[in-house]
């Protein structure tokens, strides 16, 4: 994207425009959540002023224009990712509130005692808790994949740690710390020779290249609208209608049921079953607001350009020798976490955040990855299609500066 | 640029309890032992306390994390040496207050000692926890075995 297409986006952002404690702002926090554009703001803004209404309820004018409307998102999700079938496609609360779905429903119908789990050990807290929790109600085993030296996947323990035992992997498509990919279809691969089922974790992934669940074979893909120009509140989990079709409903309530007698029930068919009570209808909407956008840039175009400000901040960033980043240095992704040197990551943060510059400070959700890298927390700056040279380069004077105030004072 | 601001709150005394902590190690012949994580960045921070005759004879932490968890507890540690338990608690409870921006008098205000300074950290919210960490560690080690 040349400058003037970047330009053009960013007036979408107006948020983008103010001052942070006196100080141009450069929001580095997309990692935690994406801001949300006008044009979306003004769709919201509209359906809630003419078209708001209950879904799967009513026969009015309103209510099915509303249900539509709904549905219209469900199907424009299943096509962002490709999926094969909208059915595919189950609206939740959250990517962690998606896997938190999988783990109470074909997980407990599917984990016995001994039966093998395997995660990685990069795995942030929403898809490393429902897999220890359920293992430890079940007598399961939890195995973990390593890294590598450079902080990558390890291929020989991926081949290791999935077995004959194994029943579940669960991974991230996207690092949310060590700013990498999985080789995801690999992964999969392995898993379905034997016989485990998959579960994706793509809350970094869906807004900064494209995703084809068909393509990767996942059995299970969740993410979550706020990492993509959409409101919170609204999750998504894509499984494989075979899978789905099997599993239990999640939560018991209104129209997620096909007749209810007062001694029992019968369950709506997909993706209903999942759906108990009133579901976020906005938040839905929205997030094929989102998917709306997106498209309209490209998602090609979106990981093109992200590619070039992630080589960008490496360029600069690897300068500093006081600065420990972590995960590779090669194929980066938009995310960055380090560590200045004798400086704990929340004065970092703090001293940036004085510089007008957002970034994550802390474990990220991931105590398990801290401690495997040997740290307690990092700091993060994570980049978005709307993030510009200018926003690097501040970050890299808002770390000079940091060090300075920090070791220069000592 | 906008680091004068921080100077105010990292100002030389803070940045001087940080790099070199009073009474940060063990107690072995502590009468209570607190420990309270900070679960936003995983930062602990242990508090020992020896009470005898409702006396706080000695104190001391230990624990990882930032300038201001660090200097906070070196801090809380001169402030509460030497009192007694209920002087030690109401000291707490200023120093929460204030970090919260709730007022209380100068006099009050100077039972904290070095402390005092860090009740800037109202004017940075995310840091809040950070320089109240220790103190919650504190009044629970006190509420477990005055």
């Amino acid at each position: 994207m040349d400058k003037e297409a970047i330009t053009k986006i960013r007036n979408d952002f107006p948020i983008l425009k103010q001052k942070i404690n006196g100080n141009r702002l450069a929001y580095l926090d997309n990692a935690a959540t994406m801001q949300m554009p006008v044009p979306i703001l003004h769709k919201i803004n509209s359906f809630y002023q003419t078209s708001y209404a209950n879904v799967h309820r009513s026969a009015d004018t309103l209510g099915f224009n509303a249900t539509k409307q709904y549905e219209e998102a469900r199907g424009k999700v299943a096509s962002f990712i490709n999926a094969a079938d909208a059915n595919e496609i189950i609206f939740t609360s959250s990517c962690t509130d998606s896997l938190n779905l999988v783990a109470a429903t074909y997980g407990e119908q599917n984990i016995h005692e001994q039966d093998e789990i395997v995660l990685t050990i990069m795995e942030h807290h929403s898809n490393l808790l429902p897999w220890q929790q359920l293992a430890k109600r079940k007598g399961a085993i939890l195995k973990y994949i390593d890294l590598t030296e450079s902080q990558t996947l390890d291929w020989d323990d991926v081949k290791k740690k999935i077995t004959a035992k194994t029943k579940i992997v669960a991974i991230a498509h996207a690092s949310n710390i060590l700013g990498m990919m999985n080789p995801i279809e690999e992964v999969i691969k392995i898993a379905h020779q034997v016989g485990a089922v998959v579960v994706v974790d793509g809350a970094q992934a869906v807004s900064h290249f494209p995703v084809d669940v068909q393509k990767m074979d996942a059995d299970f893909y969740a993410f979550s609208g706020y990492k993509m120009l959409a409101p919170t509140g609204i999750g998504v989990l894509y499984g494989k209608k075979q899978l789905l079709d099997q599993m239990t409903p999640y939560r018991f309530g209104g129209e997620m049921i096909s007749n209810v007698t007062k001694y029992d029930a019968t369950w709506a068919d997909l993706p209903q079953k999942f759906e108990a009570g009133t579901p976020n209808i906005v938040g839905a909407i929205g997030l094929g607001y989102a998917i709306d956008y997106l498209h309209e840039i490209g998602m090609n175009r979106i990981q093109t350009y992200e590619n070039v400000l992630s080589k960008y901040l490496m360029q600069k960033i690897e300068k500093l020798d006081f600065v420990a980043i972590y995960g590779p240095k090669e194929d980066h992704t938009g995310v960055f976490s380090f560590n200045l040197k004798n400086i704990h990551p929340h004065d970092v943060a703090t001293a940036l955040d004085m510089q007008g510059i957002e970034v994550r400070a802390g474990h990220h959700c991931a105590q398990p990855l801290m401690h495997r890298l040997g740290v307690e927390s990092t700091v993060r700056a994570s980049l978005s299609f709307y993030n510009n040279k200018e926003d690097i380069d501040q970050l890299i004077a808002g770390i000079l500066e940091t060090e300075e105030f920090f070791n220069g004072t000592k | 640029m906008g680091l004068n601001n921080l100077r105010t709150f990292y100002q030389a005394l803070v940045l001087d309890h940080a790099s070199h902590p009073r009474n940060k190690k063990e107690m072995k012949e502590a009468t209570a032992i607190q420990t309270v994580h900070n679960p936003s960045c995983g930062d602990m921070v242990n508090i020992f306390v020896k009470v005898q005759n409702e006396k706080i004879i000695d104190v001391s932490f230990t624990g990882s994390g930032c300038t201001i968890s660090q200097a906070s507890a070196s801090m809380l540690t001169q402030s509460v040496k030497d009192k007694s338990v209920s002087e030690a608690l109401e000291i707490t409870k200023i120093f929460s207050d204030l970090a919260i921006g709730k007022e209380h008098t100068s006099d009050e205000i100077e039972k904290l000692g070095d402390a005092a300074v860090l009740t800037q950290v109202m004017q940075f919210p995310a840091r809040i926890k950070c320089a109240t960490i220790s103190w919650w560690a504190l009044e629970q080690a006190l509420l477990k075995k005055g």
